[in-house]
């Protein structure tokens, strides 16, 4: 009798702490994606200044961005530097993550720090130290000066993301291959690479979208002649909030939605690795 | 053994799939799988590969921090510690030293709060709604740091969203100053952190079994002692990754505080940038940057003591 007139109320007790647990997680949802969602409809707004929500909308914002030629040269610039910088991290970290991997390196504490350095190294330290060495030699507001920058602080993502797909890898593939007398250079590039494909992308995705969405480096290094997206934006928002930067918002959030579903359709290709592979932050 | 022959995969995405099974397999047999891997390639060989990255990490990582840290021991007059004593001599530099290190502490607070039982929930989550609500905190961590500032002051200022929500509720009868305060500032960055504390712990949280939970159930534990003995120290790991990542990356964060803090609350990142770019006193900025790199180093080893000890203090009892 007693236990049949207990076991509700713990049901409902439990119930309620779910029901208040869900309720709250919703909320921080909401809190975490609200903000960014805001943007959208700002962009298509047709008043002359900026209202939320809008009383009329238009298309006036993205005519504004796409005449603008300061918006659309800091854009270009932002998608070469990304793009160089995404090649050359791909290419330095895939082959270090198999250096890594295949030699076992990477397995120590202290290794796994120093690659994660960059990563992890207040964001201000890192610009102003790139600052001061890229203008001894002249490289400050340079294309190459970026990449060098955006390099090396995507690298962690590239050898994290790759290392995890290699791990996946049976080494004994290779040894067959080598056994049955195939030369190192078709090992690695018949079986080793396109086995590791899928992680490969994920890094150069990562990487191209850090160094795009970049900031803090990149508003030391940039110049007039030569300015990021992100440097161009952080003067917008420091001198005026114009509706043309709620154009860009929503054009790079739309950027960032189709690469978080490019990785995750990645991710889903390489199930057997690692699943922290996917969640690694990027760097400030 | 069904190993696919090497020759045959040209398709990467079978290879991909086919690589999964061979690699579970692989696992069990750790030891043979080590020594074969060790001894396919050459160290001379891996050691080439390897070479780039080190290149590129001397070249821009330890280089260009190391030749800005060491700015601030060499003055004019040869080594000194000037550039440190000026640090702790004017309370200007103390207050906003103290106030760096408070406001990375709420933000790492803050979020730890909001994040332990989202993280939580997450657990419980499957199918779409699991893979919605890890959307909703992939694509804020995706999205740039600007947008979401961006946001923010859209938010936050005078004539804003929150005011004119307040005013038209009739909770307030003229715009609260929001923008440009400690509370612009504690806001924007717990929204673009949050996501550095939710996946770690979730991560922990997954990696424990369910029976634990079961097991303690059984032996008549109620569910606080359940989380309290079983849930919460098999995810501490995850607790002090999150907690390190966002204090790190808070006291080190420039791009809200410039924009979002205004001239009056300056952070040591925005001292820096103030030192660095108009004062060009590159002595004293390059102080600034080894006692926030030094108070960063010392937060990673406290945590990871803190985090000993309060599992050996919950084995206990």
């Amino acid at each position: 009798m007693a236990r049949d007139r207990r076991r509700p109320l713990t049901r409902l007790r439990r119930r309620w702490r779910s029901y208040v647990l869900g309720a709250f997680s919703l909320l921080v949802l909401a809190f975490l994606v609200g903000p960014i969602l805001l943007v959208i409809p700002i962009s298509f707004g047709g008043s002359e200044f900026l209202e939320f929500p809008p009383k009329s909308y238009s298309l006036r914002w993205y005519a504004a961005y796409f005449s603008d030629h300061e918006w659309i040269a800091a854009t270009l610039f932002s998608l070469k530097v990304a793009s160089l910088t995404a090649i050359c991290a791909t290419i330095v970290g895939t082959a270090a993550a198999f250096a890594l991997v295949r030699s076992g390196w990477g397995r120590h504490d202290l290794v796994g720090a120093l690659i994660a350095a960059p990563m992890i190294t207040p964001a201000i330290i890192t610009a102003v130290g790139l600052y001061l060495a890229l203008s001894r030699v002249g490289l400050v507001g340079q294309t190459m000066g970026f990449v060098l920058a955006h390099t090396v602080l995507v690298l962690p993502l590239v050898v994290i993301s790759v290392s995890a797909s290699l791990h996946g890898i049976e080494p004994r593939l290779e040894a067959a291959a080598m056994s049955l007398g195939a030369p190192l250079s078709s090992v690695l590039a018949r079986i080793t690479l396109p086995l590791a494909l899928p992680g490969i992308a994920i890094g150069a995705a990562f990487a191209f979208i850090s160094s795009f969405d970049e900031a803090t480096v990149s508003f030391f290094l940039s110049t007039p002649g030569g300015k990021t997206l992100p440097k161009k934006m952080f003067e917008g928002i420091e001198w005026e909030l114009s509706p043309v930067i709620a154009v860009v918002s929503t054009l790079l959030t739309l950027i960032s939605f189709v690469l978080v579903l490019l990785i995750a359709a990645l991710r889903g290709l390489r199930r057997g690795a690692s699943p922290q592979a996917g969640f690694v932050p990027p760097p400030m | 053994m069904s190993i696919n022959p090497p020759s045959l995969p040209p398709s990467p995405l079978r290879a991909a799939r086919t690589a999964a099974p061979v690699s579970t397999r692989g696992a069990r047999f750790a030891a043979p799988r080590r020594t074969l891997a060790g001894g396919l390639y050459r160290p001379a060989f891996l050691a080439l590969l390897l070479a780039p990255l080190g290149i590129v990490y001397v070249a821009a990582f330890v280089y260009p921090i190391g030749a800005f840290l060491l700015e601030s021991v060499w003055t004019k007059e040869g080594l000194s510690l000037a550039n440190y004593a000026r640090l702790v001599d004017q309370p200007l530099y103390v207050t906003i030293l103290l106030r760096t290190f408070r406001i990375g502490l709420y933000v790492t607070l803050i979020c730890l709060v909001l994040a332990y039982p989202l993280a939580y929930w997450l657990t419980r989550l499957r199918g779409l709604p699991f893979s919605l609500a890890v959307a909703c905190i992939l694509l804020p961590l995706w999205t740039s740091v600007l947008v979401r500032t961006y946001a923010w002051a859209v938010l936050l200022r005078h004539g804003g969203i929150v005011n004119s929500a307040l005013l038209s509720l009739g909770l307030i009868n003229e715009p609260l100053t929001l923008l440009y305060t400690e509370f612009a500032v504690l806001v924007a960055m717990v929204h673009i952190l949050l996501p550095f504390m939710v996946l770690p712990i979730y991560s922990s949280l997954r990696g424990i079994p369910r029976d634990l939970g079961r097991a303690a159930q059984s032996l008549g534990a109620r569910p606080a002692r359940e989380f309290l003995h079983v849930v919460l120290p098999l995810s501490l790991p995850g607790v002090v990754g999150g907690c390190v990542m966002v204090f790190v990356i808070a006291i080190g964060y420039f791009i809200t505080p410039a924009l979002l803090g205004g001239p009056r609350m300056l952070l040591v990142s925005t001292l820096i940038n103030q030192q660095v770019t108009s004062v060009l006193n590159w002595s004293f900025g390059g102080a600034l940057g080894a006692t926030l790199l030094a108070a960063a180093l010392l937060s990673i080893v406290l945590l990871r003591m803190l985090m000993g000890a309060a599992s050996r203090w919950i084995a206990e009892g």
